[in-house]
């Protein structure tokens, strides 16, 4: 294929910031390009004499190998040398001085390859043409002659020339308009199960985090804001904590928030945990789960409602049908539980605003800091690290706000704030609650005639981005639901059809949570199906298949045949199967679990079968995938935030457990690419996870499970 | 002024003697490859080894190490050669994130010095470190494949 090129002219600007100054174990931007004999050859691709190539990489990473999987296809188009890759983050004030020339920063909703693969393989394709045409015109031959393989140029009269020797004459030349991009089938670095790049420094504990940053002068702050959401400071009293060892300062934020700053964090933790504090929370400090609860299921019976998809008269068609099956099912919040609790590092003049931190948004990092130290975005500029998890949660910029508001009180002095992990448990941003009511009518043959799915609860966009609804709707609580599109479509074919959304919105503040709206709304739809195949005397997949469109069925197929869905289990053993459509991916599951006579649930095995359209490295597919079921299966098992007098109830891993290794099923995983599009692989499965399980409870004990998590449910038969 | 052992030097460190040891690896000795996750001996990311034994380090006060032999992720590779589990871990590409990984690896190296063969049932029983990137499955197979290199 041919396509036009999109990239910007190089502009290369030397870096006026001292971020190349501070040891920080990892690469920087620019740190790489200060040399003059390094060239760049466009904005993706900096090649070094000695052939190092460095790519940049506008996605963060955050352990779902992004990185890897984007610096691979780059390489692939550039004909480069594997072992000479290496990576760098350009700053997002970098992007803003270069007209956006990477585009976008935002790494969420599983779109780090999806959305980028072609602008980045242009890149590598660019540089490619370009050292071609340099070597072409030193040897006076055709480019055409020339070929380009593992860094080296050669020519069919036997002349060749290192990527590295041709760098300089190479960046001297105009971009190439047209690039041709090769066909996926004949890749030879992308699609491969590579190792990740960033591997060693992870073993060593060389790698930098945001909460490793150190530099001169550093100080360290830890935040309490109020622990209801919305609420604000009264009043405290800094004299009772000011003398405490280490202590330098005593100071509030947003009138919502108290820190102390010390010269380390267990001096600044320890003096803000015996800092009086009081706190304005209004009628907020009266709200109790039960509450919360009661205005879900109010939102059940709702006369108005957001559609979301619609075919023909589902409210018809279920009253004419000769079966009428109906349940109601829930879902509560989680918390991320990111692994390194949220952190920044910021530096304030009235020159420059500088911030050091893990970010999955560094457009909008930068923006934040911008707000917050009330300077041009020009005079202020993100690092980015890798994170020690993101999960969505740090797409929000709140800590980057804090962090800057508290070094602008404390000019020249470079301020790390870390929060707790108190801190980081009470002030997340939650996986939105959701009730939902399902009504299916079947026919005397128990066709499936009429479905209508009524959800009711939390919008993460009328919180966060309510310039992104539609007319008061939020498409995106549709998502595993939506009426066709590339994203998240709803797979199965049912004549008459109604999704609609009664919104009712708590003041706790929800977010976008790995795999998202996908999460909740594959428990309903995927359980239900189980109760309505029951219903209509099917088996649960014979069922599926009747309705569901061709990808979602071979995926589910896939799944299936390889987990021998149907053939004989280990005694006691069963399978629970569960499919949806999520980031552009097709997604199906199968758990093989039992259920002891005393009611302890063992998951044995998941076999997970995944079509992203394109794979880029599956052996970091796999390794998402097996991530993702500890993520749902955490959530199914233990996830729950609650809220008692207005404020989150969970404050660490002793009352917000998590999946451990001893609870781990095998995970098998299935890829089955079925080519012509670009799905992601970070999220999606996580949404089969529960369903799954809970469909194989059901089989074990005949007990349906509608509410979550699984460890208030009891299992045992009879009980 | 405390001095301590920490990867076969002596240091000296100035905090006061309630500081746990993680954050006197941290802050004080500027030693960062000991992670915080938790504080209350949950997650296991602060994980080092005190005379050998695996230790939650948030949980240890600065005055409890005297004489103690520490060891942290820092300290495991040997002459820029990684120890056996490490070289597991380069090998089966287990850490997604990385951040628990600090103490996972000394976890397992601790499981494998006291169990050179260790069992699944054994793994399970020593390994009770938080991943949430969900690298349970490479840090199983990573353990047996050390067990036998
Ligand atoms: S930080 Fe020590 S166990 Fe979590
Ligand atoms: S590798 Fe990310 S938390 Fe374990």
């Amino acid at each position: 294929m041919t396509i036009q090129t999109s990239l910007g002219r190089r502009g290369f600007l030397a870096s006026t910031t001292a971020a190349g100054a501070f040891s920080l174990g990892f690469s920087f931007p620019w740190a790489s390009a200060q040399a003059a004999e390094v060239q760049e050859l466009n904005a993706w691709v900096v090649i070094h004499p000695d052939d190092k190539v460095v790519i940049r990489i506008a996605r963060s990473e955050m352990g779902q190998g992004t990185l890897t999987g984007l610096a691979q296809l780059v390489a692939e188009e550039l004909e480069c040398d594997w072992s000479k890759v290496t990576t760098e983050y350009p700053t997002p004030s970098e992007n803003v001085r270069r007209n956006r020339v990477w585009k976008n920063y935002s790494t969420g909703g599983s779109r780090g390859i999806r959305e980028s693969n072609q602008y980045v393989r242009e890149g590598g394709a660019i540089a490619r043409e370009m050292l071609i045409a340099a070597a072409a015109a030193e040897w006076k031959v055709p480019a055409a002659e020339c070929k380009a393989a593992d860094s080296k140029v050669t020519h069919s009269s036997g002349k060749s020339a290192t990527y590295g020797q041709l760098a300089a004459a190479a960046a001297k030349l105009e971009l190439p308009k047209e690039v041709k991009l090769k066909d996926p089938k004949d890749w030879k670095v992308a699609g491969k199960p590579l190792k990740r790049l960033d591997t060693l420094p992870k073993l060593t504990g060389q790698m930098t985090y945001g909460i490793d940053i150190k530099m001169p002068g550093m100080l360290t702050a830890s935040v309490r804001a109020c622990p209801v959401h919305g609420g604000k400071l009264k009043s405290f009293d800094a004299a009772k904590v000011e003398k405490m060892p280490g202590v330098k300062q005593v100071l509030s934020i947003d009138n919502n928030a108290v820190v102390v700053v010390a010269d380390t964090y267990w001096n600044a933790k320890q003096a803000l945990d015996k800092l009086p504090v009081e706190w304005d929370v209004g009628k907020l400090g009266e709200v109790q789960q039960d509450q919360i609860t009661a205005m879900l299921k109010e939102g059940l019976g709702a006369s108005e409602a957001f559609v979301g998809n619609k075919a023909g008269d589902a409210r018809a068609a279920i009253d004419g049908a000769a079966k009428k099956v109906e349940a109601v099912y829930s879902f509560p919040w989680q918390h991320h539980v990111n692994m390194e609790p949220m952190n920044a590092t910021a530096r304030f003049t009235r020159e420059k605003c500088e911030v050091w931190c893990g970010t999955q948004n560094g457009e909008a990092a930068l923006a934040a800091a911008a707000e917050a130290a009330e300077l041009p975005v020009a005079k202020c500029d993100v690092y980015k690290t890798i994170l020690g998890t993101g999960f969505g949660r740090r797409g929000r910029a709140d800590y980057v706000r804090q962090a800057v508001l508290v070094a602008k009180q404390m000019p020249g002095t470079p301020v790390k704030l870390i929060w707790s992990r108190e801190e980081d448990m009470t002030h997340g941003t939650y996986h939105p609650t959701t009730m939902c009511k399902l009504t299916g009518g079947l026919d005397k043959d128990g066709n499936l005639v009429g479905l209508h799915v009524r959800i009711s609860g939390q919008s993460i966009l009328a919180a966060l981005l309510p310039q992104n609804l539609q007319n008061g709707m939020d498409p995106a609580v549709f998502q595993g639901f939506a009426n066709g599109g590339p994203e998240a479509a709803y797979g199965y074919t049912v004549p008459n059809l109604l999704v609609d959304h009664a919104m009712r919105n708590p003041h706790l503040t929800p977010g976008f949570w790995r795999g998202v709206n996908t999460n909740q709304n594959a428990v309903y739809m995927e359980c239900f199906m189980d109760e309505l195949a029951e219903a209509a005397g099917q088996d649960p997949l014979a069922f599926r298949m009747k309705m569901l469109k061709p990808k979602y069925a071979a995926v589910l197929k896939a799944a299936t045949d390889k987990a021998g869905y149907g053939k004989p289990l280990p005694a006691g053993h069963f399978h629970g199967i569960a499919q949806i459509m999520g980031y552009g991916s097709y997604v199906a599951g199968v758990a093989e679990v039992s259920v002891s006579a005393d009611g302890v649930l063992k998951v044995h095995k998941i076999t997970a079968a995944t079509d992203p359209g394109h794979v880029v490295n599956p052996a970091q597919i796999e390794r998402q995938v097996a991530g993702s079921f500890v993520y749902g299966l955490s959530a199914a098992l233990y996830g729950e935030i609650t809220l008692k007098d207005g404020a989150v109830e969970q404050t660490n891993f002793d009352s917000y457990n998590v999946m451990r290794i001893d609870e781990m099923p095998k995970v098998e995983t299935v890829l089955a690419p079925s080519g012509g599009f670009w799905g992601g692989v970070g999220e999606p499965t996580i949404a089969v996870a529960a369903p799954a399980v809970l469909n194989g409870i059901y089989k074990a004990t005949g007990k349906r499970v509608r509410e979550l998590p699984l460890m208030h449910q009891e299992l045992k038969k009879g009980a | 002024m405390a001095v301590l052992n920490v990867n076969g030097k002596s240091v000296q460190a100035s905090a006061d003697p309630r500081t746990p040891l993680l954050w006197v690896l941290r802050d004080t000795l500027g030693m960062t490859g000991t992670k915080y996750g938790c504080g209350i001996a949950q997650c296991g990311a602060c994980t080092v080894h005190i005379d050998g034994v695996a230790t939650r380090s948030c949980q240890v006060p600065l005055s409890a190490t005297n004489g103690k032999k520490i060891t942290t992720i820092e300290g495991l590779a040997q002459d820029g050669k990684l120890n056996k589990i490490q070289a597991a871990w380069l090998a089966n590409d287990v850490p997604q994130c990385g951040y628990c990984q600090s103490g996972m690896i000394m976890a397992a190296t601790a499981l494998l010095a006291a169990k050179p063969n260790p069992t699944d049932a054994d793994i399970d029983a020593a390994m009770t470190n938080v991943c949430r990137c969900g690298t349970y499955q490479q840090v199983r197979e990573a353990i047996h494949a050390a067990a036998k290199a």
